[in-house]
C-alpha cells in the first residue's frame, strides 16, 4: 500500500473577506511554500476593501463586535494544533487567544474607560466619546508571528477601524491561517485585510495612501524605512504609531495605549433648558 | 438702527514698554544674533514694541535652560508643589485680567468685549483645572505612574494668544514638563506679560521660556534634538511639516489644525437662534478660528428665511475700534492675512457665487473686511473648501439629513460642526455620523477647560482640555 499523497494549501491573500492571489501573479518562497507577494496594486485594492468595511463595522454596536471579537477567540483556539503543525509554540497559540479574548471584553468598556461626562461652567450637557479613526495600516511584527499580529490586529479593529496589514515577511503562513479564522468568526469581510510579501513593496504605497486614516509602523526594524514611512504618512496627517523597541515584551499587559492611538475623542456640546 | 455712543476701554491700565527681550530662565535676555521686529496694533497700524528675534542660539540657550529646569526643580517637585505655582499663576492672571484683556485687543485687534469676557475668563480657568490635576496624575486614566515627557516645544498662533498659550502651557506644567514656548510673531505681547507673571509667581527658572520671532524660530525650536515633545496649533500646511521633521525621531506630536465647519441647520430649528448661533460661528473673533462654522448647510425650504434674518442681523453688527466696548467685529490681524481673505472673497466671486455684506464704514487706517457672505456656493468652490480664516460665509443647502452629513463631512478637515434642530433624535443621529472632533448641537463656538477640543482627519491630533488634554504630555 502506498502512503497516502497530502493535499496541500496554497496561500494567499486576504483581501475583502476573499483569498485571491496577488493581482500580479507573483509568490515568493518562505517556509517551504509559495506564498503571494502582493504588490502595490493589491495594497490599494485592501485599502478599497477596508474602507467599504468601516461604515457597517464602525456602526456596528460595541456589543457586537466584542461577540465577533469573541468568536475570533474560540476559533482560534479550535485550531490550536494547525498552528503548533506551523511552528508556532503551543505557549504562544494560548496566549494569542488569551489576547483575543482580552480584547473582546474592551469593545463596550472603552467608550466608558476612555471617554465620559465634562463638568463645563456653565448650563451644557457635555459628553466625550471615543470613534474609530477609520482604515489602519498596520505593519506587523516579524515575530512572534501569530502573537504579535494578534497584538497588532485586535486593538484596532476592536473599537471599529478597519485594518490593512503587512505580515511578517519571514513567518507569513501564520499570517494566512490567522486569515482562515477570522474568515470564520462572522468577521464582516473587509475588516481585516492581510498582504503577504515585501514590506518594502507594500507599506510605501499605503503609507503614502490618502484615503488611510493611520498606521502602526510596529513592526518596521529598519530606522531608514521607518522614517520614510512617517514623512509619507504626514501628507494626510496619519496618526502614526511608531516602531515598537527591539525588546518590546510580547507577553505583558498592553495596557490601553494600542487601542487609544487608533481613537478619535467627538465632544458634543448641547445647551440645558426648559 | 439707532447710533450708539463710543464707549472705549482706556489704554492706561497697560504699561507697554518701547522693547521686549526672550524670556529665558527667568530673565529677559537680548537675542544673541539682536535680530528684532515689530509689533503692531492691527486696527490702527501704530507700532506697540520691538519685539527681540530668537536664532538658533536662542533656541539653544532656551532648550538647556528648559532641561535644566526639568532634571533639577520641576521634575523632582511634587505634584502638590507645582499645583500651587499653578494655582498662583491662576491667580494672577484673574488679578490682572484688565490689563491682559486690553493689551490682547490692542496686539490682536479682537473686540476689548470678547478678550475680556471670553479670553481672559477661559485663559484663568485652564490654569485652575490643570493646577488640580498635578497631584492628581496617577487617577487620570493613563496607568499608576504616569511620567512626563521632558522638554516641551510649543508654537501658538495669533488668533487667541493667550488663550492657545494656557492651552499649552497649564497642560504641560501640570504633568511636570517644562516649556519653550514661540507666540505668534503679530502676537507676542500678552505671552511676554505672561513671562512677567511667572516670574511674579516665583515660578522656578527655566520652567517656562517664551521665544519671540517668526517662522524660523518656530522652526528651529520644534526641530531642536533636545525637545521631547512638540506642540503645535496654526495652519494644516505648516502641521504637515512639523510631522514630517519629527519622522524618525521619539518626539511625541500633537497638532490643532485647520478647519472648514459645517454649520446645518434644519427646518424645525428655532430660526431666531440658529441665526444668532450663525453669527457667532462665522464672525466671533473676526472668524480668525479653526473652529469657525464657515460653511453654512441650511435646509433648502427654509434658506430664503434664514438668510433674510441672517442679513437683518449682520447690518447690526459693529464693525471698529477692539477697544470700544460696543463693538462686535474687530480689526483682522494682519496685513497678510487681510490679503487671504481678500483672495480667496475675490475667487468666490470669480466662481460665480454671490457676494453680499452689509452697509458697512470701516476705519481708513488698519486692517479691516467687512462681515460676508456668499450665496449659490458650491462644493467645488476655492470657498466651500479652503480655510479663509476671516469673517466670511459660505452658504450651500441640503434637502434630507443624509445630504447633510455628505456634504459637511466632504472635506479634508475634521474639526468641529454645529447642528441646529429641535429634534433629539436628529441631534444624536447627526453627531454620531459627523467626523469632526467637536460637535455643538444647537449652539456654537463654547470651549471650557474640562472639555477635549482637536480634530479628525487633517486638523491634526490629540487632544486639549479636559482629562484628554494631559495624554499629550505624559508617557502613556
Amino acid at each position: 500500500m502506498s502512503e497516502r499523497v497530502a493535499v496541500r494549501k496554497t496561500y494567499k491573500l486576504f483581501i475583502g473577506g476573499k483569498f485571491p492571489r496577488s493581482e500580479s501573479g507573483r509568490s515568493y518562497l518562505v517556509q517551504s511554500s509559495n506564498v503571494s507577494l502582493a504588490s502595490r496594486k493589491d495594497a490599494r485594492d485592501a485599502v478599497v476593501a477596508a474602507r467599504a468595511a468601516v461604515k457597517g463595522w464602525a456602526g456596528a454596536t460595541a456589543y457586537n463586535r466584542g461577540q465577533i471579537l469573541y468568536r475570533a477567540a474560540e476559533m482560534l483556539e479550535g485550531r490550536r494544533e494547525q498552528f503548533v503543525a506551523l511552528g508556532i509554540p503551543g505557549d504562544e497559540v494560548d496566549a494569542a487567544v488569551d489576547r483575543w479574548v482580552w480584547y473582546a471584553g474592551w469593545a463596550d468598556k472603552l467608550a466608558q474607560v476612555y471617554g465620559g461626562a465634562n463638568p463645563v461652567a456653565g448650563p451644557y450637557f457635555n459628553i466625550s466619546a471615543p470613534e474609530p479613526t477609520g482604515v489602519v495600516a498596520v505593519v506587523a511584527p516579524e515575530r512572534p508571528a501569530l502573537l504579535g499580529l494578534v497584538s497588532v490586529i485586535a486593538p484596532a479593529i476592536v473599537s471599529g477601524n478597519t485594518v490593512v496589514v503587512a505580515a511578517s515577511p519571514s513567518e507569513p503562513l501564520a499570517a494566512v491561517t490567522l486569515a482562515e479564522v477570522l474568515a470564520t468568526s462572522d468577521l464582516p469581510g473587509g475588516v481585516v485585510n492581510i498582504l503577504t510579501g515585501a514590506i518594502t513593496e507594500t507599506a510605501p504605497t499605503l503609507a503614502a495612501h490618502m484615503d488611510v486614516n493611520a498606521i502602526d509602523l510596529t513592526g518596521v526594524t529598519d530606522a531608514a524605512l521607518a522614517t520614510d514611512l512617517e514623512v509619507k504618512a504626514a501628507e494626510n496627517l496619519k496618526r502614526v504609531l511608531r516602531p515598537a523597541p527591539a525588546d518590546h515584551d510580547w507577553t505583558g499587559d498592553p495596557g490601553l495605549a494600542p487601542m487609544t492611538a487608533l481613537l478619535e475623542t467627538k465632544t458634543v456640546w448641547h445647551p440645558k433648558g426648559v | 438702527m439707532f447710533e450708539y455712543a463710543p464707549a472705549p476701554e482706556s489704554r492706561s491700565v497697560v504699561d507697554l514698554k518701547p522693547s521686549y527681550g526672550l524670556f529665558i530662565d527667568g530673565k529677559f535676555v537680548d537675542p544673541a544674533d539682536g535680530g528684532s521686529f515689530k509689533s503692531i496694533n492691527p486696527a490702527s497700524e501704530e507700532v506697540l514694541a520691538e519685539i527681540a528675534e530668537a536664532g538658533s542660539e536662542d533656541v539653544e540657550r532656551a532648550v538647556r535652560a528648559a532641561r535644566k529646569a526639568y532634571d533639577k526643580v520641576w521634575g523632582p517637585m511634587s505634584g502638590r508643589d507645582r499645583a500651587k505655582y499653578l494655582y498662583r499663576i491662576a491667580r494672577l492672571i484673574q488679578e490682572r485680567s484688565r490689563e491682559l484683556a486690553v493689551l490682547e485687543s490692542l496686539d490682536n485687534g479682537k473686540p476689548i468685549r470678547e478678550s475680556r469676557d471670553v479670553d481672559l475668563p477661559l485663559v484663568a480657568a485652564h490654569f485652575f483645572y490643570y493646577a488640580g490635576w498635578a497631584d492628581k496624575l496617577e487617577h487620570a486614566g493613563f496607568g499608576p505612574r504616569p511620567q512626563p515627557i521632558g522638554v516641551a516645544a510649543q508654537v501658538i498662533p495669533w488668533n487667541f494668544p493667550l488663550l492657545m498659550l494656557a492651552w499649552k502651557i497649564a497642560p504641560a506644567l501640570a504633568a511636570g514638563n517644562t516649556v519653550v514656548l514661540k507666540p505668534a510673531e503679530t502676537t507676542p505681547l500678552t505671552a511676554l506679560l505672561f513671562a512677567e507673571i511667572c516670574q511674579q509667581a516665583e515660578l522656578p527658572a527655566g520652567v517656562v521660556n517664551i521665544l519671540t520671532g517668526a517662522g524660523d524660530t518656530g522652526r528651529a525650536l520644534v526641530e531642536h534634538a533636545g525637545v521631547d515633545k512638540v506642540a503645535f496649533t496654526g495652519s494644516t500646511d505648516v502641521g504637515r511639516a512639523i510631522a514630517r521633521s519629527v519622522a524618525g525621531t521619539r518626539k511625541k506630536l500633537t497638532l490643532e489644525l485647520g478647519g472648514k465647519a459645517a454649520n446645518i441647520v434644519f427646518d424645525d430649528a428655532p430660526i431666531d437662534q440658529a441665526v444668532e448661533g450663525i453669527v457667532n460661528g462665522i464672525f466671533f473673533n473676526q472668524g480668525h478660528v479653526c473652529c469657525a462654522g464657515s460653511r453654512l448647510l441650511v435646509q433648502e425650504n427654509v434658506a430664503d428665511r434664514v438668510l433674510e434674518s441672517l442679513k437683518r442681523r449682520m447690518a447690526q453688527l459693529r464693525v471698529g475700534d477692539p477697544l470700544d466696548k460696543n463693538t462686535d467685529v474687530g480689526a483682522i490681524n494682519s496685513a497678510a492675512q487681510l490679503e487671504r481673505i481678500r483672495e480667496l472673497s475675490d475667487a468666490g466671486s470669480a466662481e460665480g457665487a454671490e457676494r453680499w455684506s452689509p452697509p458697512c464704514d470701516l476705519p481708513d487706517r488698519g486692517f479691516w473686511f467687512a462681515p460676508t457672505i456668499f450665496t449659490g456656493v458650491t462644493q467645488a468652490h476655492r470657498i466651500a473648501r479652503e480655510e479663509i480664516f476671516g469673517p466670511v460665509l459660505s452658504v450651500l443647502t441640503f434637502r434630507t439629513p443624509a445630504e447633510a452629513v455628505e456634504k459637511a463631512n466632504n472635506t479634508p478637515y475634521g474639526l468641529s460642526a454645529g447642528i441646529w434642530t429641535d429634534k433629539g433624535s436628529r441631534i444624536l443621529w447627526m453627531a454620531d455620523r459627523l467626523r469632526a472632533g467637536v460637535v455643538w448641537a444647537n449652539t456654537f463656538n463654547k470651549f471650557d477647560p474640562t472639555s477635549p477640543f482637536g480634530g479628525f482627519k487633517e486638523s491634526g491630533y490629540g487632544r486639549e482640555g479636559g482629562r484628554h488634554g494631559l495624554e499629550g504630555y505624559l508617557n502613556v
